[in-house]
């Protein structure tokens, strides 16, 4: 064997392997033409592109875009909204399915557990544009069921425009947020929770711990990697709100608060034909993205040992 | 349960923890059943507001004018022909790429498998896609756009390859004996064997067929438009279903009306398939997260 040139011998392999790469090989080609071109494609950022000279003879900017990217107060407030949107939404939509969790793993009746986790799951599956179609119904000032119940207790005045009103803009994107990711977003916590020795809680007992100890001391450290790797990821997501809520959610009222960057680079490059400039903007996210997650990263090592590279 | 529970404080806890996921349970479901039973009601009378258990006064009229609408059919046939089409290329491309890297001995399968994890963490955007797609590879206004570039997804590709690998390796090994080739392996041995992940799959895709409008927003034309984004321009600006409904001598009143039957009709196939699937996509979430 070991006589035979290593040239040889891969080209045997490629020979004995020639079916399962004829199963493999069609998926690096797509692969190459759907994402590997596309990214070569962001050069355009640092291009005035036009559709005629393509990617590779575009006339080069150097930077020009970025510079007056950050000189662009329509950038600086999209900026802004972005991080206000997403924070608010780690503050509140992280922790929403793991409180979830835990109270599901505390219902007392089996049956009664499995049949709340069928139904919170199920917005999960219905579209973005489906779920703003049910806000701007039963939010509707004259017909919406919910207008009008906030309308009686006293919560808003008989003429809001709840989706037309900047002020209640963050709190329906948080709350539409939650409302159709909790129950999917739990699965993984359910899934971790219930690989927790039995024993552990066993012995809590004979401790003489109460249900709250139980959660607190065995449950929630359980629950730690799951909670720290997901929150990394989280961070890493910071800079990119979700386009389908936002671009769905915005309306001609509502636009100095729903005014995020993917929005904006959508508007800038594909609708307004700036292709360099809007591709300036995605190259901006990305980088920042990669940045943030990093340094969650890099922190989350540091004080608890967990990481997800 | 556990024996030592049965304190008052934590009685007192099992009920509010009851109320809570009732109460999160109609929060849920109520959006859904508000929009069905007004999509049942009177349109001029719906006008009104206040509907909240039952159609006050029933009527089909609204599904009858959604019906009639040329462009509604079109967009009904689109949307399942992309969503079955779609589902099944997907889930056999995907599959494919998955099986044969589940192959430790595969050459090139350190770099495949990088070149498909890259993906995951750095991508061109929207920009330098949208000018491939329709550009460079003239895809726009053509229905294999809907396809095409929706045939790999390296999340489920990832869930496929763990299951692959946790496949005994003796049938395998026995059919090769045999004289099986790996084509004949992989269509004849291991894909029947595999329905779990198969069904897990073809769902995911086909939610994501069903659901999509970004990608016709981008790329489709008048005759490709597709249930979701047809509910998408009613929703954003109302003049479409206006206009439908004053072409057919109904009032601007309708117009609210008409969105609400739309809603249903994009919704139902999904929510009627959901509780004969459910107990699959659990598993790929589990399966997947495994592999994390």
């Amino acid at each position: 064997m070991n006589s035979i040139p290593a040239k040889h011998r891969l080209r045997n392999r490629i020979w004995q392997q020639r079916y399962l790469l004829i199963l493999t090989l069609p998926v690096v080609l797509w692969m190459i033409v759907f994402n590997y071109i596309p990214m070569y494609g962001l050069i355009i950022a640092f291009q005035e592109y036009t559709p005629f000279q393509g990617f590779i003879h575009s006339p080069w900017l150097g930077l020009g875009n970025f510079r007056e990217l950050f000189a662009d107060p329509t950038f600086r407030d999209s900026l802004y909204n972005t991080f206000k949107i997403s924070i608010a939404k780690l503050v509140f939509g992280f922790p929403a399915p793991i409180i979830l969790a835990l109270l599901l793993n505390e219902l007392v009746f089996k049956r009664f557990k499995r049949i709340v986790q069928s139904l919170t799951y199920l917005p999960y599956f219905v579209s973005w544009v489906l779920v703003v179609g049910f806000m701007y119904t039963l939010l509707d000032p004259d017909t919406g069921i919910i207008s009008k119940l906030l309308v009686n207790l006293g919560i808003i005045g008989s003429d809001t425009m709840l989706m037309g009103d900047s002020s209640s803009f963050l709190t329906l994107v948080v709350f539409t947020e939650i409302w159709k990711n909790i129950g999917w977003n739990s699965i993984i916590y359910l899934a971790a929770i219930a690989g927790v020795d039995p024993q552990l809680y066993e012995a809590a007992v004979v401790d003489g711990a109460n249900r709250f100890q139980r959660v607190w001391h065995i449950t929630l450290p359980a629950l730690k990697p799951t909670i720290i790797i997901l929150l990394i990821l989280a961070i890493g997501g910071l800079v990119n709100s979700n386009f389908d809520q936002m671009f769905m959610m915005q309306n001609s009222l509502t636009q100095d608060a729903a005014n995020v960057l993917s929005v904006y680079s959508y508007k800038m490059g594909l609708v307004a034909g700036r292709f360099s400039y809007g591709t300036a903007i995605g190259l901006f996210q990305s980088i920042v993205a990669f940045i943030l997650m990093y340094i969650a990263n890099f922190a989350s090592n540091k004080i608890t040992k967990e990481s997800l590279f | 349960m556990l024996t030592h529970s049965r304190s008052l404080g934590s009685r007192v806890f099992d009920v509010f923890n009851i109320v809570v996921m009732l109460a999160l349970c109609l929060i849920t479901l109520y959006p859904f059943y508000n929009i069905l039973i007004t999509s049942f009601n009177d349109p001029t009378d719906a006008a009104r507001g206040g509907i909240t258990f039952w159609p006050r006064v029933f009527s089909i009229d609204n599904y009858r004018i959604v019906f009639q609408d040329e462009n509604m059919l079109r967009a009904f046939v689109v949307t399942i022909a992309r969503t079955l089409l779609g589902t099944a290329t997907a889930v056999l491309f995907t599959g494919a790429f998955a099986y044969g890297i589940s192959k430790t001995e595969l050459v090139g399968r350190r770099i495949f498998l990088l070149l498909a994890i890259v993906t995951m963490y750095f991508s061109g955007g929207i920009i330098p896609y949208y000018l491939v797609v329709a550009k460079y590879l003239h895809l726009k206004g053509h229905f294999l756009v809907y396809i095409i570039p929706n045939l790999f997804n390296v999340f489920n590709a990832i869930i496929m390859l763990t299951f692959f690998k946790a496949l005994p390796k003796e049938i395998e090994e026995s059919a090769k004996i045999d004289g099986a080739n790996d084509l004949r392996i992989f269509f004849q041995l291991v894909l029947p064997v595999s329905k779990p992940v198969l069904a897990t799959i073809a769902l995911y895709n086909a939610v994501f067929h069903w659901n999509s409008w970004y990608d016709a927003m981008l790329f489709g034309s008048d005759k490709l438009l597709t249930l979701q984004q047809i509910l998408m321009q009613i929703i954003s600006s109302n003049s479409n279903v206006s206009q439908l409904a004053s072409q057919l001598g109904y009032g601007a009143v309708s117009a609210a009306s008409l969105k609400l039957a739309t809603m249903v009709i994009t919704t139902l196939p999904i929510v009627f398939t959901y509780p004969f699937v459910q107990k699959y996509f659990v598993q790929g979430v589990m399966i997947g997260s495994v592999k994390g």
